[in-house]
């Protein structure tokens, strides 16, 4: 009774998320998997079981294997385009810069706009035309005698997926910025000037002081550059539009969902969408379970 | 965040209370008034995707007159935004499969619309086409092509063609091209005139539009019968004329389009056309509607005739590329007799004749008012009485979206390889999987 009273009311006060969660969340994880295992594979639903067809589908799939390529493309541009210029920023914020507070700001911005109007702004700056009718970065590169630097951008035949990416990293590096100026911050004054007192030279410092701090900074960073990534879709739509040659994961499930009409395939698209997340995710969720423990 | 501190149990329990009383009412009444509200009056819930252009005019005028003949069951207009409905249809989906169906939605008329016939969310309509004698004014071939299984399922308002070769006739002049090509040999020889003269030979858009463009060429080059017989299920898509298509098709793309296709709107195509920038392009007769309407609406404000003019795409002349927006009758739909008295609306003369000219189509009647209509769909009115039909691939007329997704597939890859082999191949995959 008096354990109850103990965790009763906090168990109360959490249970509405957790039937929330189970329903919202889990329950429809599960449901989705179960629609990729059936054999609904028409307008009309139908609860068939068809084992792992949608799956044995998609790995024969050329298709699917372009868009496997365009999205691991995308997601390694983008989070170590990211990652770098993110932490490039906060390194030069964190070594002292006059009205540090407005540049803050400044980088911060691109991430309050929605990926769909970042996009298209990007997909005029990024406009592929030629000759005369060259438009945003290929004109501004042309008029600056930078000739050899005029490109197709997205549309290009093998690497348009890292043009696809620059919209991206733009928008993000600002917020992994504030990150590692945090991580920057996080570090003690008192270190710092200890390893100066030893004789280490500034290089040395951040070498083997700040950078050593950054490291659950630069994880969780990873963490979230990834899962955005592996899920993107509307960047995509805006640039591209719904096109096979910047076609990824995401937006192939709606394809196969919305005009195919498969719906076994579109759930084991997204599946395999979760799958490909939860290889980053739970390894971080046991990694701070763990040093939560530790701590 | 703030935290919970201890011991504000009490506060926030207070604040849980209170917030169910905000909540409760609320939904209750919400309840309530949805309720009442349906039983008491009326309303023909139309759902479509015309939010822009002549489409969303034309859809005005129809609501007006409807209102005015209809004071009891006012219109509410269920519009989604998105070319080609391609949103509008994922909203559907959803709303049917929660049977909440509006009164009559639109779609393609012909296999875009077996998915909803083959999951039982729409009804027969054959005994409108008697009674007010659709059957017998629009055209024979059109009501074939449109019935699934010995049953009608909705009303077509317009006919668009898509099979249309647009050019700028101060462009042909100037690289030297005395007349308009009719043949497919003659059609390469501009192109290369054009070519030498410096502009785009054959201006050229998205993935949508190559798959527009591919479709004439299959229809130019199996003639209509033959690209009929494809959508049966002995269709031989392994055949030396589909071939031959295919081989024409790259071309077109290898050496006489521009190389930003992928970045171009239907609209950016056509309008390098009309600067001047490009001979020719092949593309619906929307196309008509953009170049000639007014500049209030987006559109480019130039003489049919003189700035641009049309042609048939070269060797299709007599065979009309038709898509049509229908409407339908759900089943289960809340206002069934209102409805059925919308469906009989659209396919009369006075509502067709209201709607098109300003949407830019043609009527599916044959009893138009030609006075009505603007140069070029005097000119379209005029191959309809005539020409053979085929329907449309990409505007969901002969194939379903299952096998429609399959040839956009088969086509993405295309483009990016240039593989004739394969692409036929998985267009003989595509319909031995799909043909029914």
């Amino acid at each position: 009774m008096k354990r109850i009273r103990r965790w009763g009311p906090g168990l109360l006060l959490v249970s509405p998320s957790i039937v929330l969660i189970a329903v919202f969340v889990y329950g429809l994880i599960g449901w989705n998997i179960k629609v990729s295992l059936s054999d609904w594979r028409q307008a009309q639903p139908s609860s068939g079981y068809a084992g792992l067809r949608a799956y044995r589908d998609l790995f024969h799939d050329a298709v699917w294997s372009l868009d496997l390529r365009h999205i691991l493309i995308f997601t390694v541009v983008f989070i170590v385009g990211t990652l770098f210029v993110g932490w490039t920023l906060a390194f030069l914020l964190d070594k002292g810069v006059k009205g540090e507070g407005f540049f803050r700001a400044i980088y911060l911005f691109p991430m309050a706009v929605s990926f769909i109007a970042s996009g298209i702004v990007w997909r005029w700056l990024m406009n592929p035309a030629p000759g005369d009718r060259e438009t945003g970065l290929n004109a501004v590169f042309d008029h600056a005698g930078l000739h050899f630097l005029v490109n197709q951008w997205y549309l290009g035949q093998n690497w348009g997926m890292a043009a696809m990416a620059m919209p991206a990293v733009w928008a993000l590096s600002g917020y992994i910025m504030a990150l590692f100026l945090a991580g920057f911050r996080g570090v003690p004054e008192e270190l710092r000037e200890a390893a100066r007192m030893d004789g280490a030279s500034e290089y040395r410092v951040y070498r083997h002081v700040v950078f050593p701090h950054l490291r659950p900074v630069t994880l969780s960073a990873l963490i979230i550059l990834g899962h955005i990534s592996i899920k993107v879709f509307d960047l995509i739509v805006a640039v591209g539009g719904k096109q096979l040659i910047t076609q990824v994961p995401a937006v192939y499930m709606w394809i196969q969902i919305y005009d195919a009409q498969d719906y076994a395939k579109g759930a084991a698209i997204a599946t395999l969408l979760l799958i490909g997340i939860s290889v980053l995710i739970i390894p971080y969720l046991i990694f701070t379970v763990r040093s939560e423990r530790n701590a | 965040m703030s935290k919970i501190i201890p011991g504000s149990r009490t506060r926030l329990a207070l604040v849980a209370v209170l917030a169910l009383v905000l909540v409760l009412p609320a939904a209750a009444s919400a309840r309530t008034k949805s309720s009442t509200g349906s039983a008491a009056s009326c309303q023909l819930s139309v759902f479509s995707w015309w939010t822009g252009g002549g489409e969303a005019a034309g859809l005005t005028k129809l609501i007006a007159i409807w209102n005015k003949q209809n004071p009891t069951c006012p219109f509410k207009n269920e519009t989604v935004a998105g070319g080609a409905g391609s949103n509008a249809k994922a909203v559907l989906a959803q709303r049917l499969a929660a049977h909440k169906p509006p009164d009559s939605f639109q779609g393609h008329a012909g296999k875009e619309l077996q998915d909803y016939i083959k999951a039982g969310q729409v009804e027969p309509i054959d005994f409108i086409y008697t009674q007010y004698g659709f059957d017998k004014i629009m055209p024979k071939q059109l009501i074939s092509q449109i019935t699934y299984q010995g049953h009608l399922y909705s009303v077509p308002v317009n006919i668009h063609r898509a099979n249309v070769l647009w050019y700028n006739p101060a462009v042909l002049k100037k690289a030297g091209i005395a007349s308009v090509p009719k043949t497919w040999a003659q059609f390469t020889a501009a192109l290369d005139k054009a070519k030498a003269a410096g502009v785009i030979p054959l201006a050229l858009g998205e993935q949508w539009t190559q798959k527009h463009l591919f479709e004439t060429v299959l229809i130019s080059t199996l003639g209509v019968s033959g690209w009929n017989q494809l959508w049966t299920k002995e269709g031989d898509w392994n055949s030396a004329g589909v071939k031959t298509a295919i081989d024409r098709f790259n071309t077109l793309l290898a050496k006489y389009t521009n190389s930003d296709a992928g970045s171009l709107t239907w609209q950016d195509a056509g309008k390098l056309v009309a600067d001047g920038k490009a001979a020719f392009n092949i593309m619906g007769d929307w196309q008509d509607g953009y170049f000639s309407g007014s500049t209030a609406g987006g559109n480019l404000a130039l003489k049919p005739g003189t700035a641009y003019n049309w042609a048939a795409v070269p060797g299709s002349d007599g065979v009309y590329d038709w898509l049509s927006d229908s409407f339908t009758l759900p089943k289960g739909a809340p206002h069934r007799d209102a409805a059925i008295k919308w469906l009989a609306f659209l396919g009369s003369e006075k509502a067709q004749d209201t709607f098109n000219p300003v949407k830019g189509s043609i009527p599916a009647r044959q009893d138009a008012k030609t006075s009505l209509y603007g140069p070029y769909l005097k000119w379209a009115l005029q191959q309809w009485k005539t020409d053979k039909l085929a329907g449309s691939l990409t505007h969901g007329v002969v194939a379903s979206n299952a096998w429609n997704a399959a040839i956009d597939s088969a086509l993405g890859l295309f483009i990016q390889g240039h593989n004739t082999a394969s692409f036929q191949k998985a267009l003989v995959a595509a319909h031995d999987k799909n043909a029914s």
